[in-house]
């Protein structure tokens, strides 16, 4: 009987770290499925950041760099310039690339460095326990915002794919989400584009994915997963935000 | 005819590193280091390298760690605040054992200080500057001919060692012009970059990174991290003694600061002063058996920094027992900078 489904040969099998109902687990696959894809797993230099998704190198069976928090990006533009033939990614969480590394992703996407980075938005700080994002949505509780995240103290949460698509130096920006079959069939597709975008050498491409975080949001899964849907959706609008070639 | 250059010790670096192989620089502009990432712009591009002017410190070094991880020859300079911002990154360098050369053209502080020379940064540049508990190779010259010479030395030993090395030198060196011969690329065997991340093709995967959180596995790397360092202590100190065989009094001065305290021995000899200069070229590892071998004869040391007494615990750690240890400095500030009779003065003083 043929074969129709089976692990990418870019992740490893083991387990994943990752929480029941959070959906790192979900895009790892689906940047794994891409890579093989296009055939660039031997080629790869994945450059992993602080928090939930440091533990890259334990799950992709590729080359990986760990950057410092927030710093993906200056190391991903060191590793790309030294081998610009290796398919260079960050994948990051969003207190590392929205608030402590907001200067190296806006500097790194104006330049046009010739790199995807992943951005996984799940609205707060996983690893440390749960504390206010730059991407918090307002009114929302957190371990430092135990009232809700206020507009008027606190800033307005950051919405990195439009503010990014603005840039010169961006080829490619999408949000995506894994909530539903239909999502991730459409989040699968915008990160083979973001892909094709590097593969060809064409540029600067941005994939932002939003997730749900049930543990640090207090939810189940089901709940935490309809939040995304639901919640999360009206105010980080699904979408291509700029699609440069048309790829 | 050996070719002799009138250049810079900033440009003398610059040469040096181009020199050793090193085509890839990432810098940010600092006051007195500047002319690093002028001639890097402007050379790097027709050798087939990339030169990034950073959107920050902390980003240019990140950028080093980068392309430090894929194997090639990488470097950086700056100056005190820039260099503060990159300790983050060393840091990381230091745990991921990654080689790669910073330059601190060392200017004075504390905050934004002033850009007058300064040997202020000692501490934070051999004591292992950002978080953990780690050391990197710093080597101290005092001519553009040593800027040129241990720059080329700098990358051998980083790569050598897998961990980053930082050239200490400040505005009088980075600034003056002399005469500099630029030397080859000395011979030196170096190990093969087989942690290099290149992508792994058909083979294994390979991993930079300084997070270890299994039991035990944090310790048995910093154990290893740290008998690197008692590597280097045996085997990589160097120093110039000068005068030394009949001395009653030792100096000790490192970089900029010990080319003063050199005329002002040369003085005190020329009034019968029997002086002479231990100055240690590797800051760390530290020439400690020098500093016992020379004060198990002469009693008498006085260190001389361009700092209100920094290098001076090495030395008081180093030097024989019962051996008299005095100290004159200089915080940094414009005008603070002392002059060889000052200095003959403490020689009289102390002798």
């Amino acid at each position: 009987m043929p074969q129709i489904f089976k692990r990418p040969t870019s992740l490893k099998d083991v387990q994943t770290h990752f929480c029941s109902g959070c959906h790192h687990g979900t895009i790892h696959r689906l940047v794994a499925e891409a890579m093989d894809e296009f055939g660039v797993q031997g080629r790869a230099i994945g450059i992993a950041s602080v928090g939930c998704s440091v533990f890259l190198y334990s799950y992709f069976d590729i080359d990986v760099v760990e950057a410092p928090h927030g710093r993906a990006p200056a190391v991903a533009t060191g590793v790309k310039r030294a081998r610009p033939g290796s398919f260079v990614f960050t994948y990051q969480g969003d207190g590392d690339l929205a608030a402590i590394g907001t200067s190296e992703i806006i500097h790194a996407a104006n330049r046009g460095e010739d790199i995807t980075v992943i951005f996984v938005n799940n609205t707060t700080y996983g690893m440390t326990g749960g504390q206010m994002a730059p991407t918090t949505m307002v009114g929302q509780r957190t371990s430092t915002s135990p009232y809700g995240r206020m507009k008027e103290k606190d800033g307005a949460p950051l919405r990195m794919a439009e503010l990014l698509a603005q840039l010169e130096g961006v080829s490619f920006s999408a949000r995506v989400a894994v909530n539903s079959p239909r999502n991730l069939m459409d989040a699968k597709k915008q990160i083979k584009t973001a892909f094709r975008y590097q593969v060809e050498g064409k540029g600067f491409s941005f994939i932002e994915a939003l997730s749900a975080c049930p543990t640090n949001w207090g939810m189940k899964p089901l709940q935490a997963n309809e939040r995304v849907g639901t919640e999360l959706c009206d105010y980080f609008r699904l979408g291509v935000y700029k699609n440069i070639m048309e790829l | 005819m050996t070719k002799r250059l009138f250049v810079k010790g900033n440009e003398a670096v610059a040469m040096a590193a181009i020199e050793a192989g090193c085509r890839y620089y990432f810098g940010y502009p600092i006051t007195p280091q500047s002319d690093i990432p002028e001639y890097m712009s402007a050379e790097l591009p027709r050798l087939g390298g990339e030169f990034i002017q950073a959107e920050s410190e902390i980003a240019a070094v990140n950028m080093l760690l980068g392309a430090s991880a894929t194997g090639v020859r990488a470097m950086t300079s700056s100056s005190g605040p820039g260099i503060s911002l990159k300790q983050e990154g060393i840091s990381y360098m230091a745990g991921s054992e990654l080689p790669g050369v910073i330059v601190d053209i060392a200017r004075s502080g504390p905050g934004l200080g002033g850009i007058d020379a300064s040997q202020a940064d000692y501490f934070q540049a051999v004591k292992g500057g950002g978080h953990g508990g780690y050391h990197i190779i710093v080597l101290a010259p005092a001519s553009v001919q040593e800027m040129y010479d241990l720059t080329m030395l700098a990358f051998d030993l980083a790569d050598i060692y897998r961990m980053p090395a930082m050239i200490l030198s400040d505005s009088v060196i980075g600034q003056m012009k002399e005469a500099l011969i630029p030397n080859r690329r000395p011979e030196a065997e170096l190990p093969s970059k087989e942690w290099a991340v290149r992508g792994k093709g058909e083979g294994d995967q390979r991993i930079v990174k300084s997070l270890y959180l299994g039991d035990g596995e944090l310790e048995a790397h910093n154990w290893k991290l740290h008998n690197r360092y008692c590597e280097l202590k045996e085997k990589e100190c160097r120093w110039e003694a000068f005068r030394t065989e009949d001395a009653d009094l030792l100096v000790t001065a490192f970089g900029s600061c010990a080319r003063i305290a050199k005329t002002a021995i040369m003085l005190a000899r020329e009034e019968g002063l029997k002086v002479g200069l231990l100055r240690p070229v590797t800051l760390f590892p530290f020439p400690a058996a020098a500093y016992e071998e020379l004060t198990s004869r002469c009693k008498k040391i006085l260190d001389i920094e361009l700092n209100a007494g920094q290098m001076i615990e090495d030395v008081r750690l180093s030097v024989s027992p019962d051996t008299e240890v005095f100290f004159y400095g200089r915080p940094p500030g414009t005008g603070s900078l002392p002059t060889p009779e000052e200095l003959l003065e403490q020689i009289r003083k102390h002798y």
